[in-house]
C-alpha cells in the first residue's frame, strides 16, 4: 500500500497527490511516468510523474477527474492509501544540447510540462513557457511555471484570464519575430500537440510530443499503447510505455492516435457516471 | 492382468456448457480413477519418462504411491524436483515430454502422467494440513527478477536449500504469465496463488510493483547485499504482422487482450478494466496462446471466433488436447489462411461518426505448402487471386513477441543475441558474474515447463556459485 501524505484541490477537476513510494522517489526523472491502481478491483492507469522529493520518498501526481478511477483516487484523503504505485516507467525527456526551449502545455497537460521546465531550468536553459487552460476556473500551477520561466505567456480559450486564444498563437508570433528555439517540448491533449506541431513546422523546430496513450501494464508486455510513426516514408510501431512517452512530434500519427484514444469512451463515461451515483448516494 | 490400452479419460465440462464460462474446462481424476490409472504403469527398468520431464520428476515413484493411495507420499515425491506441481499437472505438454517416452506408449497409450500430477497436487491442496516450514537461513541473499514459472521456480529451490531469496514483480500480482496470459478455465488463479502462498511459507520475499530496470537495476541489486541474481523476466514487446489496419480500434495483441481478461478480471460481469466482448473476433495465430485467445473470445460472448493460421493442421504448434477443445467449443479454424489487411469502418461524410476507425473485417489470402523452409516445415505459399475477406469486430494477434529491452538496457556487460534473448551457458549464467538468467528472457515464447527447467538448472548453479564464495 502507498499512503497519500498530501492532497490539494489545484481545481474543480485537478487534483495534486504527494504519494509515498520511495523507491520511485529516488529515480524518476522528469518525463517518466508511473502505474497506479486504487484498490484490489481496481484498472492500472498511467500518470506522469509531476515531480518527487526523494528525501522525503514521495512522488507528486497530478490527475483531472475525468473517469471511474481518477473519481475514486479523488475520493481518497490525505492518511489513507493506493493500492499500488509502480514506476517510474518510460524514458526520461531528453535536455541535452538544449539551451534554449519552448515549453507548450495545455490544460493539465501542464502538470506533466512543469517538472520539464523546472529541469531545463536548473540545467540552465532559457524557458519560454506557453501554457493554456478553456477558461480561468481551470488555470493550474501559474505560479510554479512564472518560478522556472525566463518567459511566460498564460492563454485562455475563453478569454476568461490573461491572453484570448490558443496556445499556437504566441508559438507562431515568436517563431515569426525570429525566435530561434532549440527544441519546442509539448504536453497536452492530442488535437493541442497536433497543431503546435504543425504551427512549428514550417520554423524547421524540433517539437517533442509527450504521448499518453490507453495502457496496462506500461513495461512492454500489452502492447496496447502503440502508435505509428511515419519514419522515412515507412510507419514504424512504437511502444510509448518503453520507447516513449516522448516522441518526435513531425513522426506521430496523432490523428491515429486520437481515434485509440477514444476506443473505450462510451464504457468510460458509463463508468464514471456509475461511479459518481455511487459516491453521491454514500 | 491385461493391459487397458487407452488412457483413463479425465471428465470435462460439456463443450456447450464450458463456452459461456470460465470455470476450469477439464474437472481432474477422481480418485478412483486416479489409481486406476496409476494401475497402468509398468513400473519399467528404463524410467524414460523421467528424462522426458524438464524438471526431471521421479515419475514411477510417484505413480507408486498413488497405487498404494498414499496421495501425500505421492505429492512428497513429486514436490522434491517440482515447484509448481499444481499448475505442471495442468498447462505441461505432457505428449511430447514425459508421456512421449513411456514404454507403454510403445504399444498403447502411455500413462497419464500429467492428469496423475494433477491429481495429486489437487490433492494435497484439499487435504493437506500445515503449512510448509522455512528451512534454516544459510544466510545468503539471491534476487530473483520475475515472478513466472521460471522465477518462482528458481525462488523455491534456493528457498529450500536455506537461501533468502526476494522475487521482485513488475505488476501487482505475482505468477507472470500464468496470471496474465493463462486463462481462469485452463489454469484458475487460485492455484497460482496456492503455489506462490507455499514459496511465502519457504521464507520467499515477494515484492509486487518494482520493475527491475526502472525502479532498480541489477547492480543496485548487488548493492543491496544480494549476492547473486536471477533474471526470469519473461517474453516482452508482442509482434504484429505489420499489414494496414493493425492500429484500428479493435486490434488487439494476444497479450493485451488476454491481460485485460485474466489479470485485470475483464471477464467478470462488472469490471474495472473495458475489453471488447460480443461480435465476431478473429484470432490470428496458432500456439497454445492462440487458443488461449479464441476460446477466451468465445467465452466473453463472441459470436463466432475463427483462429487464421498460415500453415495447416498438421504444423500447428499448440497442443493437441488444446486443438481439440477449441473444435468442440465450435471455434472456426481457417487454416492455410493469412491476413492480409485489417479493415475498418470511414464514414466519409462525416469525420466525427462514433464509428470510424473500428475494425469491420479482415482480408485473408488462401494459402498452399511448398517445400521445406528453415525450420524444416514447409513453406506456405499464397494462392494468386484467392482474397476473401471475413466479417469480425475484433482481431487478436498472436505471432509471438521480441524480448523486452528495460534489463538489457540498463545491465553493462550483459550479453544477449540477435533475437534480443539473453546469452546464457548450459548452467544458465550469463556474461555478467553472478547473474543468471532462463525463461522466455533466453530463448523467447516457449512452454511453462522449460522455464521451470531453466529456473531450476540455474537454482543449482547459483547454489554451486554461493557455496564456494
Amino acid at each position: 500500500m502507498y499512503k497519500i501524505v498530501r492532497k490539494k484541490a489545484l481545481n474543480p477537476t485537478v487534483t495534486q497527490m504527494e504519494i509515498e513510494a520511495p523507491l520511485v522517489a529516488n529515480k524518476a526523472r522528469p518525463g517518466q511516468f508511473i502505474i497506479l491502481r486504487v484498490d484490489e478491483e481496481g484498472e492500472r492507469i498511467p500518470l506522469t510523474v509531476a515531480g518527487t522529493n526523494p528525501e522525503e520518498g514521495t512522488v507528486k501526481i497530478i490527475f483531472q477527474i475525468v473517469g471511474a478511477t481518477t473519481e475514486q483516487l479523488n475520493h481518497k484523503n490525505e492518511g489513507e492509501s493506493i493500492q499500488d504505485f509502480v514506476g517510474p516507467l518510460g524514458v526520461a525527456t531528453h535536455t541535452e544540447g538544449i539551451k534554449k526551449v519552448c515549453i507548450v502545455g495545455g490544460g493539465v497537460g501542464c502538470a506533466i510540462a512543469m517538472p520539464v521546465a523546472q529541469e531545463f531550468h536548473s540545467l540552465g536553459a532559457e524557458v519560454t513557457s506557453i501554457i493554456g487552460f478553456r477558461s480561468k476556473d481551470l488555470l493550474i500551477l501559474e505560479d510554479e511555471f512564472r518560478a522556472c520561466s525566463d518567459k511566460l505567456i498564460v492563454m485562455t480559450d475563453d478569454g476568461s484570464y490573461a491572453r484570448h486564444g490558443n496556445v499556437t498563437v504566441p508559438l507562431k508570433e515568436m517563431l515569426e519575430a525570429g525566435e530561434k528555439f532549440d527544441a519546442i517540448i509539448t504536453i497536452g491533449p492530442l488535437i493541442m500537440m497536433k497543431f503546435v506541431t504543425l504551427t512549428a513546422k514550417p520554423f524547421g523546430v524540433p517539437v517533442t510530443a509527450s504521448m499518453n496513450p490507453i495502457m496496462i501494464d506500461g513495461t512492454g508486455m500489452c502492447g496496447g499503447c502503440r502508435l505509428t510513426l511515419n519514419q522515412d516514408g515507412k510507419r514504424v510501431t512504437k511502444f510509448a510505455c518503453v520507447d516513449g512517452p516522448d516522441f518526435n512530434a513531425y513522426e506521430i500519427d496523432f490523428d491515429e492516435a486520437m481515434s485509440r484514444g477514444r476506443m473505450y469512451f462510451d464504457y468510460e463515461r458509463r463508468a464514471h457516471e456509475e461511479v459518481c451515483n455511487l459516491f453521491k448516494n454514500a | 492382468m491385461a493391459v487397458i490400452p487407452k488412457k483413463h479419460e479425465m471428465p470435462t465440462q460439456a463443450p456447450e456448457v464450458r463456452a459461456h464460462n470460465f470455470s476450469e474446462v477439464a474437472l481432474g481424476y477422481t480418485q478412483e480413477i486416479a489409481v486406476a490409472e496409476a494401475e497402468r504403469c509398468l513400473n519399467c527398468k528404463t524410467r524414460p519418462c523421467v528424462a522426458g520431464c524438464p524438471v526431471n520428476i521421479y515419475i514411477p515413484e510417484f505413480i507408486q504411491k498413488v497405487k498404494e493411495c498414499d496421495f501425500e507420499g505421492a505429492y512428497q515425491i513429486i514436490s522434491q524436483t517440482s515447484s509448481l506441481p499444481a499448475v505442471c499437472g495442468r498447462v505441461c505438454p505432457q505428449e511430447t515430454q514425459c508421456e512421449s517416452k513411456c514404454t507403454l506408449g510403445k504399444k498403447f497409450e502411455p500413462v497419464g502422467i500429467g492428469r496423475l500430477e494433477r491429481f495429486v497436487a489437487d490433492w494435497h491442496n484439499a487435504h493437506a494440513e500445515g503449512k510448509a516450514v522455512a528451512p534454516e537461513s544459510n544466510g545468503h541473499r539471491v534476487a530473483v527478477v520475475g515472478s513466472g514459472p521460471s522465477g518462482l521456480t528458481c525462488a523455491g529451490d534456493l528457498a529450500k536449500k536455506g537461501y533468502k531469496v526476494s522475487v521482485f514483480e513488475a505488476l501487482h500480482t505475482a505468477g507472470g504469465v500464468l496470471v496474465y496470459g493463462i486463462p481462469e478455465f485452463r489454469l484458475p488463479k487460485a492455484i497460482v496463488a496456492k503455489e506462490v502462498e507455499t514459496l511465502k511459507e519457504l521464507g520467499v520475499d515477494v515484492e509486487p510493483n518494482v520493475v527491475i530496470g526502472k525502479t532498480l537495476t541489477i547492480d543496485e541489486l548487488f548493492d543491496m547485499g544480494y549476492e547473486a541474481v536471477f533474471v526470469g523476466s519473461g517474453a516482452g514487446l508482442p509482434r504484429f504482422m505489420n499489414i494496414p489496419g493493425e492500429s484500428l480500434k479493435g486490434v488487439y495483441s494476444a497479450n493485451e487482450f488476454l491481460t485485460r481478461s485474466n489479470l485485470m478480471k475483464a471477464y467478470k460481469d462488472d469490471p474495472k478494466t473495458p475489453i471488447m466482448k460480443g461480435g465476431n473476433v478473429a484470432v490470428v495465430g496458432g500456439g497454445n496462446v492462440a487458443m488461449d485467445a479464441a476460446r477466451t473470445a468465445l467465452r466473453l460472448g463472441a459470436e463466432h471466433v475463427y483462429i487464421v493460421y498460415r500453415r495447416s493442421m498438421e504444423e500447428l504448434p499448440a497442443r493437441r488436447e488444446e486443438v481439440e477443445h477449441a473444435q468442440e467449443e465450435g471455434i472456426d479454424f481457417r487454416l492455410l489462411c493469412n491476413p492480409i489487411e485489417i479493415l475498418g469502418y470511414n464514414n466519409p461524410d462525416n469525420p466525427r461518426d462514433e464509428k470510424n476507425g473500428f475494425v469491420t473485417g479482415i482480408r485473408c489470402v488462401k494459402m498452399e505448402l511448398g517445400e521445406p523452409d528453415a525450420s524444416g516445415r514447409r513453406r506456405p505459399v499464397v494462392i494468386p487471386g484467392s482474397e476473401f475477406d471475413l466479417d469480425v469486430d475484433a482481431v487478436v494477434m498472436s505471432i509471438g513477441t521480441s524480448p523486452n529491452p528495460l534489463i538489457k538496457n540498463t545491465t553493462k556487460g550483459l550479453e544477449v543475441n540477435d533475437h534480443g534473448g539473453i546469452i546464457v551457458n548450459e548452467d544458465g549464467l550469463t556474461s555478467r558474474e553472478g547473474v543468471y538468467a532462463g525463461g522466455d528472457a533466453v530463448t523467447g515464447a516457449a512452454t511453462v515447463i522449460s522455464a521451470m527447467g531453466a529456473g531450476k538448472v540455474a537454482a543449482k548453479a547459483i547454489d554451486e556459485y554461493l557455496s564456494k564464495k
